[in-house]
């Protein structure tokens, strides 16, 4: 329908709006987080979906206990080694469509724990981050700005044509695969679907 | 056409079935085409904590602990009526202190039960 005819239309009083659009409008205005902390990040999530910056707003205060019923993971802390495969299986037990915001230093590269022996080095070697917001820990603020790229990334999801979002592609994996606790590390280490290590280039 | 009074009550019964068919239906052509399910041994795990269940449901606990509930009744409970009683005993009428009275013997006499059964024993 071509621009002209549709606020030609609105004027009359008749909005008309592409199915897609209806689709994407409602889900990033009712994404419901897992509720699901880890570390300190959890006490900023925690005051952003108070009334003071009132997550509500963008309706996403209802946080599920249940990853059945959630939307969206906020993965808020450390990651440790040993809390990695339940992050995953967590991940893995959400209905699709489903959404992960890296809250923090620690969730996105391991933070100041980097070095330390227990410490996943970014839960984006395990599951496909859609937002990673830095931070030791971010401000409320900057969850809500990650929150509203989020919206902005679901309202681009496509229901037709080839650049479909994964969860529309039966043939797209619906579990990622579960690191185990090895003898030395997890394993495997990383998921190589969604994250390779970085390759260091040496200058001649 | 003849009027039948009763006419209307099938026309609400049927838009009441439409009314709450039609979104189910409409759910369920919207996932069929937009929302492959994806299940695996993972995602239709029965617990939903990020732990994997172990062992049997059904167990079986110790009958044995009804002794340190009883226990736990002489003491616990009868120091929370004690304390009201002992504030309040100046004030009581020869009734209520009879009616206490026999309310710590029933609860003594579980302890005495308690204590010919040897539970009362260090082993």
């Amino acid at each position: 329908m071509d621009e002209g005819l549709r606020s030609e239309l609105s004027k009359q009083g008749v909005f008309t709006v592409k199915l897609q659009d209806l689709y994407n409008w409602s889900r990033k205005n009712s994404v419901w987080p897992l509720q699901f902390g880890l570390a300190c990040c959890a006490i900023e999530m925690i005051a952003t979906s108070m009334a003071r910056y009132d997550l509500a707003r963008f309706g996403a205060e209802v946080f599920r206990p249940s990853p059945r019923q959630a939307d969206l993971m906020i993965v808020a802390g450390t990651v440790t080694k040993k809390m990695a495969p339940q992050v995953v299986r967590l991940f893995n037990q959400m209905p699709e469509p489903k959404y992960v915001i890296a809250m923090g230093a620690c969730a996105i590269s391991g933070g100041p724990f980097k070095q330390g022996y227990n410490v996943l080095k970014g839960i984006d070697r395990f599951i496909p981050v859609d937002v990673h917001i830095p931070g030791c820990p971010p401000r409320p603020e900057a969850l809500l700005h990650a929150f509203m790229t989020l919206q902005r990334k679901i309202d681009e999801d496509t229901l037709f044509g080839t650049s479909q979002p994964r969860h529309m592609d039966p043939k797209a994996a619906g579990e990622f695969p579960l690191p185990m606790y090895g003898e030395h590390d997890l394993e495997p280490a990383f998921n190589p679907e969604v994250w390779h290590p970085p390759v260091i280039l040496r200058e001649q | 056409m003849d009027y039948s009074p009763y006419l209307f009550l099938a026309v609400f019964l049927l838009v009441a079935i439409g009314f709450a068919l039609l979104p189910l239906g409409l759910a369920r052509f919207w996932a069929r085409k937009f929302s492959p399910a994806k299940p695996g041994p993972q995602k239709n795990a029965i617990y939903e904590c990020g732990l994997e269940a172990k062992g049997e449901a059904p167990i079986q606990f110790k009958s044995d602990y009804y002794l340190y509930a009883i226990i736990f009744l002489v003491f616990d409970v009868e120091v929370l009526f004690l304390l009201p009683f002992a504030v309040a005993f100046l004030e009581l009428p020869l009734g209520a202190s009879i009616a206490m009275l026999i309310f710590v013997l029933l609860v003594v006499e579980g302890l005495a039960w308690a204590w010919m059964k040897g539970i009362l024993d260090w082993k």
